[in-house]
């Protein structure tokens, strides 16, 4: 009834949550004498933070520069050979079990590998593998959505003498729109994850990954908490830009989360 | 005067359709076939507004969709203007609409109207004045840059015709255009279509299941019967001028009664069921 008030409460009661678990949390550590490398405090997580924000700050933007690159060159290219494999079935019939079987790996496990397949200061490797890790729901997600056809408007591009490629381009692409939007979205958090992780492998230490292991091997726990926080913000920064495209290419359509 | 210089148009031209001992058989699951048309005679004059009537499932979808040659005949032939159906396709010689009014949900109403135009490479400033040309004619002007989802379902229906007029085609096939409308914007709508017709002086095809909207739209009404598909008989309407008036004359009502009999007729008593009597 009352929109304002709605909106007070669905961003406040997260918040009030939120604060309740770090007090919570932070009186857990404190009462139990939780050693620090089980569990830091709060409050010492936050102090570490500021102290070493520039460097936080440097490797977020390493390891969100790496995401954003591997998530735009993964998603372009699912879409496009989805495309591709949409309009010859024997592309589709190549790719389709290959991308549900790739999928299902963990394709994390490949950092190793390509890193000794590059120079150790390369970002080739941690970006390979996001292309790879968001290739695949992105191929996947926008296979299915160019099937999703209605009949009457296929038939009325017929009636238009309309070539593949205008059909593709009119209706079948933004047709699409919401299975690619759905992928982005699963995509988008796997990129971060990827990474992050991938960073976990040697390589150069100046992403959020390499600098969480490093802090964590020289007993700085709180320091790598710090890391972590910066990780869960890179995160979501992902998620919301990915809710962000959906509303702006898909206005007809209201999104119901957020 | 009129009736002869229409007689003397149709006799140089070529009809706008022209569809000979067609018949057409669905192979169903099981290898059953489904024979939705059997040897199909018919003949459109240009400018000449026909509508098909008949039980549900005696062919009428189909009959109109290989007119538009989207679908291949089994058997028999399928002329527009003279050409093969396929060439008529492919030169836009008929604009279409369905049942459904079908819109791109992710178009505004004015770009649903002028994508056949820009599929055939219309200019930007051209296709959008043509638009807003339909627009006005249909009564919707002021909703060019709604989105489809923001319209009712008699105003899609209304873009849906303004689509098919997109192209000025000679010919209208048009499939129950107004099955989804109630009865006052139905009534508003044959009303503008008889004069779109008038203005344009294009023929329609017309599909539908309401025997006084056939009479009333229609110079002939071509009666069908399903299992198999086939013409029963055609009507001459012969009444003039649409008025408001003439939904409540006499002759209405004597060629109302003469279809609802063609429709009972002797074939097809019992098959009458799918249709509305109103
Ligand atoms: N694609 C198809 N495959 C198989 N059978 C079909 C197909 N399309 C139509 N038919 C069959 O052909 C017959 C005629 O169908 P059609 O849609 O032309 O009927 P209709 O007169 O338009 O009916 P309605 O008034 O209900 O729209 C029906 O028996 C139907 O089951
Ligand atoms: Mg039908």
């Amino acid at each position: 009834m009352n929109s304002a008030r709605e909106r007070a409460i669905r961003i406040g009661a997260p918040l009030v949550v939120g604060a309740l678990f770090l007090f919570a949390w932070e009186m857990f550590v404190v009462v139990r004498h939780i050693a620090p490398y089980v569990l830091p405090k709060p409050t010492a997580i936050w102090e570490q933070t500021l102290k070493f924000f520039g460097d936080i700050w440097e490797s977020f933007l390493y390891s969100g520069g790496n995401t954003l690159a591997g998530l735009l060159i993964g998603a372009l290219l699912g879409v496009a050979l989805a495309i591709v494999a949409s309009r010859t079935p024997f592309v589709e019939q190549l790719l389709s079990p290959m991308a549900a079987a790739v999928a299902a790996m963990p394709i994390v496990a490949l950092a190793p590998v390509f890193n000794t397949m590059f120079t150790s200061t390369s970002t080739t490797p941690r970006r390979l593998i996001v292309i790879i890790v968001v290739f695949f729901p992105m191929f996947i997600n926008t296979v299915r959505g160019l099937r999703q056809v209605d009949p009457i408007h296929n038939e009325l591009m017929t009636s238009y003498a309309a070539t593949g490629w205008q059909l593709t381009r009119a209706v079948r692409l933004p047709g699409a729109l919401p299975f690619i939007c759905s992928g982005l979205r699963i995509s988008s958090s796997l990129a971060v994850i990827a990474a992050v992780v991938a960073e976990y492998f040697g390589g150069t230490q100046n992403g959020l990954g390499s600098r969480i292991t490093s802090a964590a091997a020289n007993t700085a726990y709180a320091r790598a908490w710090g890391y972590v926080v910066a990780s869960v913000v890179l995160g979501l920064l992902f998620y919301l830009a990915a809710l962000l495209f959906e509303r702006i290419v898909m206005p007809w359509q209201r999104t119901a989360a957020l | 005067m009129t009736t002869a210089a229409t007689a003397d148009r149709a006799a140089t031209a070529a009809p706008a359709v022209s569809v000979r001992q067609v018949s057409k058989t669905f192979s169903g699951r099981k290898g059953q076939a489904v024979t939705a048309l059997q040897d199909v005679d018919l003949e459109v004059a240009p400018g000449e507004f026909v509508s098909l009537i008949g039980p549900s499932g005696c062919g009428k979808s189909t009959l109109l969709r290989v007119i538009a040659n989207l679908l291949e005949p089994t058997a028999g032939s399928v002329e527009v203007f003279g050409k093969a159906a396929d060439q008529a396709r492919r030169d836009q010689d008929y604009g279409i609409a369905f049942q459904q009014a079908g819109l791109l949900p992710w178009r505004t109403v004015s770009a649903n109207i002028e994508l056949p135009l820009e599929l055939h490479g219309v200019g930007k400033a051209k296709r959008r004045a043509r638009a807003l040309e339909l627009l006005e004619m249909v009564g919707l002007a002021d909703f060019a840059d709604h989105r489809p989802d923001q319209l009712s379902g008699g105003m899609q229906q209304r873009v849906a015709i303004a689509r098919s007029l997109a192209e000025s085609p000679q010919l209208l096939l048009m499939d129950e255009p107004f099955g989804a409308l109630d009865e006052m914007t139905r009534e508003y709508m044959q009303v503008e279509l008889v004069r779109i017709c008038r203005e344009t002086g294009a023929a329609v095809v017309f599909v539908t299941h309401s025997i006084p909207e056939s009479v009333y739209l229609s110079d002939r009404v071509v009666v069908m019967s399903p299992r198999p598909g086939r013409i029963t008989e055609v009507i001459d309407i012969g009444l003039g001028d649409r008025t408001e008036s003439l939904r409540e004359a006499d002759t209405f009502f004597t060629r109302v009664t003469e279809v609802r009999e063609a429709l009972r007729g002797p074939h097809a008593a019992a098959q009458a069921l799918g249709v509305e009597a109103r």
